[in-house]
């Protein structure tokens, strides 16, 4: 059995020595994306090139990733243990006032990064994840309960950045190709689908913790 | 030698030092800080490199999130081992 080891990390090694050839031997510059971008933002609606390309140029890319974000979410509420007591632990009464402080600055936080994703960094998945971490936070200081059975409204909220992304393709099919906005109205159909993106978003990640953990002490 | 290249060097040999020890560290506590240490130090790296979407994705998701699910976890495993000890 000492001989198997030693293939494996030959071979990985091997496909180490091949990935690092694979890629030296790139051309230089085949495309220069950055140009193309830069050519077409105004067309986009937004002002920054990352959003333009996650929102506009490759929007499908997005589509799909929301989808398996909540396919994802869908999985881990299938396993979770549906008679995790959704009893909260006492927390520390700092930590809990922490915790009531930081949590609607965070909201606040994820708003500014949804705005101001149009012109600089940020966005619906930064903007997310900062309400995600703001559902933990809470949840940490025992403020939250647990999803023991996600209601009517939280599903709803869920599934809403998906089903505005799919309504807008839908609405849009009409242009030529998959979520290809008009100009004109490009920039507000963004921050439309941006919105729901950051509210799902943010519960999908909260849900990730949420669902089905059970209280320590 | 500019101070640029030295923070540089500094942190591309903190990046590598912290996912080494997170892979080979045995306590489970440990790896899940040193991931999220790794997390943060890449964050930094990604400001560095010019691409400040990314390192907002990397510090928000990639050393929060995942850093409060692999702690959780690690709890969730400590307090099924504990009552057969």
């Amino acid at each position: 059995m000492k001989a198997l080891p030693a293939l494996i990390v030959l071979l990985a090694t091997a496909l180490a020595l091949l990935l690092g050839w694979a890629m030296l031997d790139l051309p230089p510059h085949a495309l220069r994306l950055p140009g193309e971008v830069a050519a077409k933002i105004a067309d986009s609606g937004v002002e920054h090139p990352v959003t333009a390309v996650l929102l506009n140029f490759r929007g499908y890319d997005t589509l799909l990733e929301v989808a398996v974000l909540l396919l994802a979410l869908l999985g881990v509420l299938a396993l979770a243990q549906p008679h995790a007591a959704p009893t909260a632990a006492p927390a520390h009464p700092l930590l809990q006032t922490l915790a009531r402080l930081l949590a609607p600055l965070m909201v606040l936080v994820a708003g500014y990064l949804l705005w101001v994703g149009a012109i600089a960094p940020g966005g619906a998945f930064q903007a997310g994840a900062v309400l995600g971490a703001a559902g933990v936070l809470l949840r940490l200081a025992g403020l939250l309960p647990t999803w023991a059975a996600p209601g009517r409204l939280l599903r709803g909220g869920l599934a809403l950045g998906l089903l505005v992304f799919v309504a807008v393709a839908l609405a849009v099919l009409g242009q030529g190709s998959l979520l290809q906005y008009p100009p004109a109205l490009a920039g507000g159909l963004i921050l439309l689908i941006e919105a729901g993106l950051t509210l799902s978003i943010g519960l999908t990640l909260a849900g990730l913790y949420l669902a089905g953990t059970e209280v320590q002490q | 030698m500019s101070l640029a290249l030295a923070f540089d060097l500094l942190l591309v040999a903190a990046l590598v030092w912290s996912a080494a020890r997170a892979l080979t560290v045995t306590d489970l506590f440990r790896g899940v800080v040193l991931f999220i240490v790794f997390g943060l130090l890449m964050a930094l790296a990604w400001a560095r490199l010019g691409a400040p979407d990314i390192a907002l994705a990397e510090a928000a998701i990639g050393a929060g999130l995942t850093g409060a699910l692999l702690l959780d976890a690690v709890g969730h495993l400590r307090a099924k081992q504990e009552p057969k000890a």
